[in-house]
């Protein structure tokens, strides 16, 4: 029955015999162990593919949801960071195995006539490989990935003639941002794989049509590709898939804090395999930038694809071949030493990762902030004000720096709003000194890192926080690190207390802790309710 | 070699195949359910259940549905955002009342109360439901959905929705509706989820 399935499909569209005719392809007997990073490079990506597709399930593709999302992936979605790390740690991997896979072939000599152009495919994926590598480093959007990117586009924009050219394709107008991110991600998702694919099945054809290079002056009896060869490469790829899941379980792929184009303590660095780059670049100064950041990578890229044409002599054996070798062991030792070079004057980082168990943002600010945010909703201001996307783009960003001032300034600006800027179309602001003290206080706090804080801080926090600063609890009470000491700090205070002790202690305060100096408090039941509500969302403090 | 193959070439090539089958398999499994649970299992819960104040009960009228709409936050994959939400909040008696979900049970469409024939009426399929939710006529497969009902201090609390196929108290039919999760009360004699004052401890 299964027989006649089988012939009754390949009757009509002969895929059993084109299986066949690929499985029991002849192959040199000198094939071996040597040759499996070929096969490897291809489940390396196909498994990039596949957990791609699952990361894109999750994923926001945009500079103001991609961190969240990203962060919603690794810590609320089960098996998201194993898919994750698959992802990021097999990017990495692909690099290594595909400059093995060249690194083989080039010490085999199995470049020479008639395999040239499989050669020069290969070089192509390998560019690919380190493409996929540069647009997707950019969309996790934490400042690792928005200072590489800045750095790479900058090297881009200083190629001699293309570079004003490149810098506009990849929509880099002298900054990173939502169009530069757009474009990388689309790069890595529509262009280049299925780029990827057709240059793979390019490769592939070709190494059929020319055949595996036998060794040297082979002439003994083929084998075929199955089963022996397939097993060879099944064990190496099952190795490699192991490895990766390993690393993948174990070692946390990075996240860090939401890209801030404003921390000047940033230490940019772009991903391990291209910091050779990074330190080729510190060696050229001045005019002679362009020899590191164009002319000697594209002297080299030129080299390798030429090779073929390069090495015309005779054919040898592996070990013989000392030119080849010495090429390999100086490129290998001329690419470590600039890459340890880069990390060992890399300074060390400020930058902690981003704590995913930890507090919402909005949960990290002052009261005094928060409440700033409720006079901003109150006060209609993204009427007018863009922060970060949410608003309309009358007035200008908030969370952009331009616009940053000192408090002082704002509170000027806010009770005269021309005073300050002649022209301005913006009203007056009709607050207390202390509402708008507390207004510019979060305004102050703004960066396109926090400016979700607006979006996501609950009604029930920021009301909560407007009674808390009301009441002035912070006279006596701290909370984030604000206030003073001269009662307990309220951080994670749902550790120690229940909501109803808390309302017990506002209106009874000496039942409940016998000897405080703290006064009874009768607010209002909703007033009650919003700050009991808030207290019990504090977080714990942070060290 | 295909025509006279020696035992021992024999062996080994049937064990070539078979640890061949076999590696893919193990690399087939491990990457199916990681990525089966990465997409079927919902996202741990990390936000705590907010509860909405909709004011006093008295504003209600008994045995008259009233739709209310309110403002709540919610948490939507990576984002929390607020949104509008609606109830059709009946006061049964004077301290039981039920929150219905504001869509039909069938499709989805939003229903309204026909005052004239004293019916929850969905203007999509024609599918009607008594004043307790229970299905009259139309296609409707289950009992209007519920909001989570609190009284605290005469105050009316909503929380979240419970399906009504999901509650416990259901009769042999498992259509009628039952108690809230909210609700220590339970149900009562005809069927109808009802939360009284009592029911105001915390339960999660």
């Amino acid at each position: 029955m299964r027989r006649r399935i089988i012939d009754w499909l390949d009757h009509r569209t002969g895929v059993e015999t084109a299986v066949r005719s690929f499985l029991y392809e002849e192959i040199p007997s000198s094939s071996g162990w040597h040759q499996v990073f070929g096969s490897i490079a291809v489940f390396l990506f196909l498994l990039q593919a596949f957990t791609g597709i699952l990361l894109a399930f999750n994923y926001a593709p945009t500079p103001g949801d991609a961190h969240n999302s990203v962060r919603y992936i690794m810590t609320e979605l089960t098996g998201g960071r194993l898919i994750r790390g698959l992802h990021h740690w097999g990017a990495s991997m692909m690099v290594v195995v595909v400059v093995l896979h060249m690194t083989q072939v080039f010490l085999w000599g199995a470049y020479r006539k008639p395999r040239e152009a499989t050669w020069m495919v290969g070089i192509l994926l390998l560019l690919i490989t380190l493409a996929y590598g540069l647009t997707g480093y950019l969309l996790p959007w934490d400042n690792r990935a928005y200072w590489g990117t800045v750095v790479t586009t900058q090297i881009a924009a200083k190629a001699p003639l293309a570079g004003p050219y490149i810098s506009r394709l990849i929509g880099g107008n002298g900054s990173v941002g939502v169009v530069t991110f757009t474009r990388f991600y689309a790069l890595h998702v529509m262009l280049l794989p299925p780029l990827t694919l057709l240059l793979i099945g390019l490769h592939i054809f070709l190494v059929r049509k020319h055949g595996v290079t036998p060794s040297f002056q082979e002439s003994g009896p083929t084998k075929k590709f199955f089963p022996e060869q397939v097993f060879k490469d099944t064990v190496a790829i099952f190795a490699a898939f192991a490895l990766l899941v390993v690393l993948a379980a174990i070692a946390q792929a990075p996240l860090g804090q939401l890209a801030d184009p404003t921390d000047t303590r940033y230490v940019p660095r772009p991903e391990w395999y291209f910091l050779f780059l990074f330190q080729t670049l510190k060696l050229f100064e001045g005019p002679l930038e362009m020899v590191g950041a164009v002319v000697l990578p594209g002297l080299a890229l030129l080299g390798l694809l030429l090779v073929p044409f390069i090495d015309r002599g005779q054919l040898r054996r592996v070990r013989r071949r000392t030119t080849a070798i010495g090429i390999v062991l100086l490129g290998a030792l001329g690419w470590g030493g600039l890459t340890a070079a880069a990390i060992l004057t890399t300074p060390a980082n400020i930058e902690i990762a981003e704590d995913l168990s930890g507090p919402q943002s909005w949960q990290q600010l002052s009261p005094e902030e928060l409440a700033g945010i409720g006079y901003y909703r109150k006060e209609n201001c993204s009427s007018c004000h863009l922060v970060g996307k949410t608003g309309r783009a009358v007035g200008p960003d908030l969370a952009n720096t331009a616009i940053r001032k000192d408090a002082a300034w704002m509170i000027l600006h806010f009770k005269r709003p021309q005073a300050m800027i002649p022209g301005s179309a913006m009203p007056p602001i009709q607050l207390s000194d202390s509402q708008l003290n507390s207004l510019a206080a979060f305004l102050l706090k703004l960066t396109p890192r926090n400016a979700e804080a607006l979006q996501s801080a609950p009604a029930f926090a920021v009301e909560g926080a407007l009674v808390y600063q009301q009441y002035r609890c912070g006279a006596c009470h701290q909370v984030n690190g604000v206030g003073m000491k001269l009662g307990p700090k309220l951080n994670a205070l749902s550790r120690r207390r229940t909501k109803e002790w808390v309302v017990q202690h506002f209106l009874e305060p000496q039942k409940m802790s016998p000897g405080t100096v703290m006064p009874p408090y009768r607010f209002s039941p909703r007033d009650m309710d919003r700050i009991t509500q808030y207290l019990m969302f504090l977080p714990p403090e942070e060290p | 070699m295909e025509d006279h193959p020696k035992p021992e070439a024999m062996d080994r090539r049937r064990f070539y195949i078979a640890a061949i089958y076999g590696l893919w398999s193990l690399i087939g499994a491990a990457l199916a359910l990681p990525a089966s649970i990465y997409l079927f299992l919902p996202p741990s819960a990390r936000q705590k259940e907010e509860w909405v104040d909709l004011g006093e009960i008295a504003q209600f009228p008994v045995g008259v549905p009233e739709e209310k709409v309110f403002r709540h936050n919610r948490k939507d994959g990576w984002r929390m955002i607020s949104e509008k939400a609606t109830a059709w909040v009946t006061r049964m008696t004077d301290q039981e009342v039920v929150a219905f979900a504001p869509q039909c049970t069938h499709l989805g469409c939003a229903y309204h109360w026909d005052e004239q024939k004293q019916n929850f009426l969905c203007p999509c399929h024609a599918s009607t439901f008594g004043l307790d939710g229970r299905v009259l006529t139309g296609p409707a497969p289950r009992p209007l959905d519920r909001y989570e009902v609190r009284i605290e201090k005469n105050k009316l609390r909503l929380g979240s929705i419970i399906l009504s196929n999901s509650l416990s108290h259901s009769p042999q039919n498992g259509a009628r509706p039952g108690a809230e999760a909210g609700c220590s009360s339970g149900v009562s004699r005809d069927g109808t989820a009802l939360c009284g004052p009592e029911s105001t401890q915390e339960t999660g």
